[in-house]
């Protein structure tokens, strides 16, 4: 392999990892801060109980986004050096804003918040979440924005072959990243609304099981309570309150869901409409379209891959659909490989320059083409995967209507498996939306006149005095230490849930708790007593 | 004239400097998990003084390194891939302290602590080893071609530098912790490392100050001395103030030191940001790899009101948690 390609697959892995971690960091994180509001206005126990039992799956996630997000920063100067000199006018002001802005915030809040239990006054520790929380959606607009430049570049002149920053108002409002930001953050909220889903389902599951729960004649609850033995629950936390956290949980993620993709197919379709103007190569190649027009298709035969798209014939379509997703209407035509690839030849040449940072490369003819079964399929995964957890949730609040679920364990499973659709779609949208955009790393922007010399070739933007054996060794060890802290994370999230809300406040594991007591949990009073050690030990 | 751009480095050498002594001491508590915490308790009083505040403390390096990106692109492109492998090595090392710190309270099995306190010591000793090469590294220049790239091959960066720079800023890490947990602590875990901060400053700081010396003796600038001469005096009274017990005064002393050191490394520095072992002309400058005059502003801008918000809520969040614990304070887990 080439240096370019180990540092394409280098790049792609550690940042479709990164994102396995951020959708769930900036949606559970606004589900927890909400969770926390509530139980501060109604002071009801299960709503504390269930801040504390997502919390802490909230943090599991958080710490391995930073983790890995650091990678990131660093990644563009590592291995994509070129890159760095030819966008760095533009390009690295939103980064260093996300630092500063964002990830600042982010940071010492979220310790404020781990740390400050019953430490701070309870107002403002819930403001630190709060802030914590905003902070990441704030780095999440910061990072599309830099994002969408490569995508859609506006606000610069070329100046000495470099894009030079002349509009940053342009660059900070870029169309694409308007719509990317909304339906990145929809998307986010899709895999909490899933995750709380499946997770809160598998323990009402659990207390069926446990025979706590049961149903009556007509199939509704009937709440119970753990049995106690020698004054210690038998099953620790399992008391009514419990259930209560539960059904809650299940409820609000099923609306969650739901109202979450419904999010993102409204922003979605803005972004087909700006995509179709913006890169109409890869419009044809999410449709796997040769010839121009207007149908949508679901299932596509054929070699969708094969370098000659002739080979594909479409199996459903749905007239107008396309039209609709790229133009508003159902018979402007959209166009097709064939008419596009000569326009794309006419305008940024056939063949890669004959310049030696091309390197093997130089002269050889550029495939304007992406790979289209990506492309294809990834368009296809992203809105089926999500489309399929919608509907799960639907369903699913629809089961659970009469305040638990079926005993069925198969059923359980497949909730729980479910909570992979999301994060699923999330990552086909990315890979979609990156590969999408090839050869270009910064895709040319065909609407404005003057700027659409602003562009660069994959192929040019690698670090040209980095060699193939490092960087085999650094996608080498990234693969491992990423492959094992995931079997970690996984493993430590697996027993968090387990262990339902006791894992989170081991305190229900003893006695049974007086209900009095917990909704006092933060008052004025107990921080006075408190006042000495101004530290809630986390480690 | 050239305002903006001398302007950003010396944000960018605030910031780095920001960032050792900030995290200088969170490093340093890792560095400590093993051989200074004798048990269990001990290991949990040192990580939750600093448990609230790592995190942030790191944002100072992505900070450094973001705004590196954004006012010197050629710096940063230069730099990080010139300097890969080590700072993959950093990058791997942050990886593992950063998961180590969440996740060692979580499972309660001697085993699975003992790994991670392995990963924190490790992760600490590593990411810090790499900072500081890298850092002396561009304080003497790289073998760099008329493109900015490395040329030579995957260690071509390696000499005596880099290994000083390295060792330099692991033991400064290991002083400042020292001078961190006396200050933030109580009882035998404070006496320790009272005591550690007297015995270890007076040696394991020097190679920190012969890496200013080195900087200062290759170019000379008049200022340098001045500080050189300051840091000496700030660590002989951070000896004396731990010897009385003044353990708030020990750790300004800290602090001075490495302020002072780090003014000279970068004041003799200027006007390069990344100097050339091949040729001067090939040397990265403030003038010429800046971003232009344009994106600078827009930064400034951003900085002049985004750098007082982040000093005034860390400052916060320093004084909420401004308590002594000890094993005493620790709750069971
Ligand atoms: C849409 C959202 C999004 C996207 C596309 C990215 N990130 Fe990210 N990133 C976040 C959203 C986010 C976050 C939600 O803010 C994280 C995830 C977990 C966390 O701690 O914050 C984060 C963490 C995070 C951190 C650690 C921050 C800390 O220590 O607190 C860094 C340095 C980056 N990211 C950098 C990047 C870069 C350079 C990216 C581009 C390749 C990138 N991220 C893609
Ligand atoms: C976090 C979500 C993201 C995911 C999942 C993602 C995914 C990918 C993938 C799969 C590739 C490899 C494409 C290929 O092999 O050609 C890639 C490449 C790349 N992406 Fe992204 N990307 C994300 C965010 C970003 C962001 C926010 C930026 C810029 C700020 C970015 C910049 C790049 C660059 C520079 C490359 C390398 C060039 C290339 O191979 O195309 N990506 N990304
Ligand atoms: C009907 C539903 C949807 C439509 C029409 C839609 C449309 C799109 C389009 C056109 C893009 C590419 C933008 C570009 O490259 O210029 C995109 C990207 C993306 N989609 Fe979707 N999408 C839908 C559902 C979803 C769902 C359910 C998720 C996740 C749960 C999701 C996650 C993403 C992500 C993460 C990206 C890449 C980042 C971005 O460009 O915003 N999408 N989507």
């Amino acid at each position: 392999m080439e240096a370019l390609d180990i540092a394409r697959w280098q790049f792609g892995i550690t940042t479709v990892y990164h994102f396995l971690m951020v959708p769930l960091t900036i949606g559970l994180g606004l589900v927890v801060a909400v969770l926390q509001t509530v139980w501060l206005k109604t002071k009801k126990p299960e709503y504390l109980r269930m801040t504390k039992f997502w919390g802490k799956l909230f943090l599991i996630n958080f710490i391995l986004g930073v983790a890995t997000g650091l990678v990131q920063e660093f990644q563009f100067g590592l291995a994509w050096s070129e890159y760095s000199r030819f966008v760095g006018d533009v390009f690295g002001a939103p980064l260093a804003m996300e630092a500063l802005l964002a990830f600042f915030i982010e940071s010492t809040f979220l310790g404020l918040w781990i740390f400050g239990w019953k430490k701070l006054p309870a107002k403002l520790h819930l403001a630190c979440l709060w802030i914590a929380v905003l902070g990441s959606v704030v780095s999440a607009y910061f990072i599309l924005v830099a994002n969408s430049w490569m995508q859609h570049p506006v606000g610069v002149t070329m100046v000495d072959g470099r894009p030079r920053m002349t509009d940053a108002w342009a660059v900070f409002t870029n169309n694409t990243a308007l719509v990317a930001f909304p339906h990145t953050i929809f998307g986010a909220l899709a895999v909490a609304g899933g995750f709380l889903l499946g997770i809160s389902w598998y323990h009402l599951w659990k207390r069926r099981r446990l025979g706590i729960d049961t149903v009556d004649a007509k199939k509704r609850v009937v709440v119970g309570e753990s049995p106690v033995v020698d004054g210690k629950m038998q099953y620790p936390g399992r008391d009514k309150t419990d259930h209560k956290v539960w059904i809650r949980s299940l409820r609000i993620g099923a609306v969650v869901a739901m109202i979450a993709f419904a999010g993102t197919a409204i922003s979605g379709d803005l972004q087909g409409k700006l995509m179709f103007e913006q890169q109409p190569m890869k419009m044809a190649a999410a449709e796997a379209a040769c010839q121009n027009g207007t149908s949508f298709s679901i299932l596509s035969i054929g070699d969708v891959g094969a370098k000659n798209c002739n080979d594909v014939a479409a199996l459903i379509e749905i007239p107008g659909l396309l039209s609709f997703l790229a133009h508003g209407d159902f018979d402007t035509e959209v166009k097709g490989v064939n008419t596009l690839l000569p326009e794309y030849q006419a305008k940024y040449g056939t063949n890669l320059p004959d310049n030696p940072i091309y390197g093997d490369r130089a002269g050889q003819p550029i495939q304007y083409v992406p790979v289209m079964a990506v492309t294809y399929w990834g368009f296809r995964m992203m809105i089926g995967f999500g489309g399929i957890a919608a509907l799960a949730a639907f369903v699913a609040f629809f089961i659970a209507r009469r305040g638990t679920v079926p005993e069925s364990k198969w059923l359980m499973r497949l909730a729980v498996f479910g909570i992979l659709a999301p994060f699923g779609a999330n990552s086909a949208g990315w890979i979609f939306t990156e590969l999408g955009r090839q050869p270009f790393v910064v895709a040319p922007n065909p609407q404005l006149s003057g700027i659409d010399q602003v562009f660069m070739f994959t192929a040019a933007a690698v670090s040209p005095g980095v060699s193939v054996g490092e960087l085999v060794f650094s996608l080498v060890a990234f693969i491992v230490v990423y492959a094992a802290l995931l079997v970690v994370e996984v493993f430590l999230l697996f027993r968090y849930v387990r262990g339902g809300v006791a894992s989170a406040m081991p305190e229900l594991a003893a006695p049974p708790p007086d209900p009095d007591d917990e909704a006092d949990d933060g008052d004025a009073e107990n921080q006075k007593k408190d006042d000495d050690d101004v530290l809630a030990f986390a480690y | 004239m050239d305002f903006l751009p001398t302007l950003w480095f010396v944000v960018i050498a605030v910031l780095w400097t920001g960032y050792l002594f900030l995290e200088g001491f969170d490093l340093g508590v890792g560095m400590l998990m093993k051989l200074f915490a004798r048990d269990n308790a001990e290991r949990r009083v040192l990580l939750n003084t600093v448990g609230p505040v790592w995190d942030g403390n790191e944002v100072w390096l992505i900070t450094a390194i973001g705004a590196t990106f954004a006012a010197f692109p050629s710096w940063y492109a230069s730099l990080l891939s010139a300097l890969y492998l080590p700072m993959i090595l950093v990058l791997l090392g942050l990886i593992f302290r950063a998961v180590a710190f969440e996740y060692r309270g979580k499972v309660d099995a001697v085993r699975w602590r003992g790994v991670w306190d392995w990963a924190i010591l490790l992760g600490s000793a590593v990411s810090a080893f790499g900072v500081g090469a890298a850092l002396a590294l561009t304080s003497t220049g790289l073998p760099l071609n008329a493109n900015g790239d490395r040329i030579g091959g995957a260690f071509a960066w390696f000499n005596g530098y880099a290994v000083l720079g390295g060792a330099a800023v692991v033991l400064f890490c290991v002083v400042h912790a020292a001078a961190f947990l006396a200050l933030k602590t109580d009882g035998t875990v404070r006496e320790r490392a009272r005591k550690l901060f007297r015995r270890a400053a007076p040696f394991a700081l020097l190679p920190l100050l012969a890496w200013g010396l080195a900087v200062q003796l290759s170019n000379q600038k008049p200022l340098g001395w001045a500080l050189l001469l300051l840091g000496v005096l700030a660590v002989g009274f951070a000896v004396i103030a731990a010897a009385r017990r003044r353990e708030g005064w020990a750790f300004v002393g800290c602090g001075v030191f490495l302020l002072s050191m780090m003014a000279t490394i970068f004041l003799n520095l200027f006007p390069n940001v990344l100097p050339s072992t091949l040729s001067a002309d090939f040397s990265l400058t403030v003038q010429n790899a800046s971003a232009s005059p344009y994106t600078l502003g827009l930064i400034s801008i951003i900085a002049s009101f985004g750098v007082p918000l982040v000093l005034a809520y860390q400052g916060w969040t320093y004084w909420v948690f401004r308590k002594r614990i000890s094993s005493r304070s620790l709750p069971a887990h």
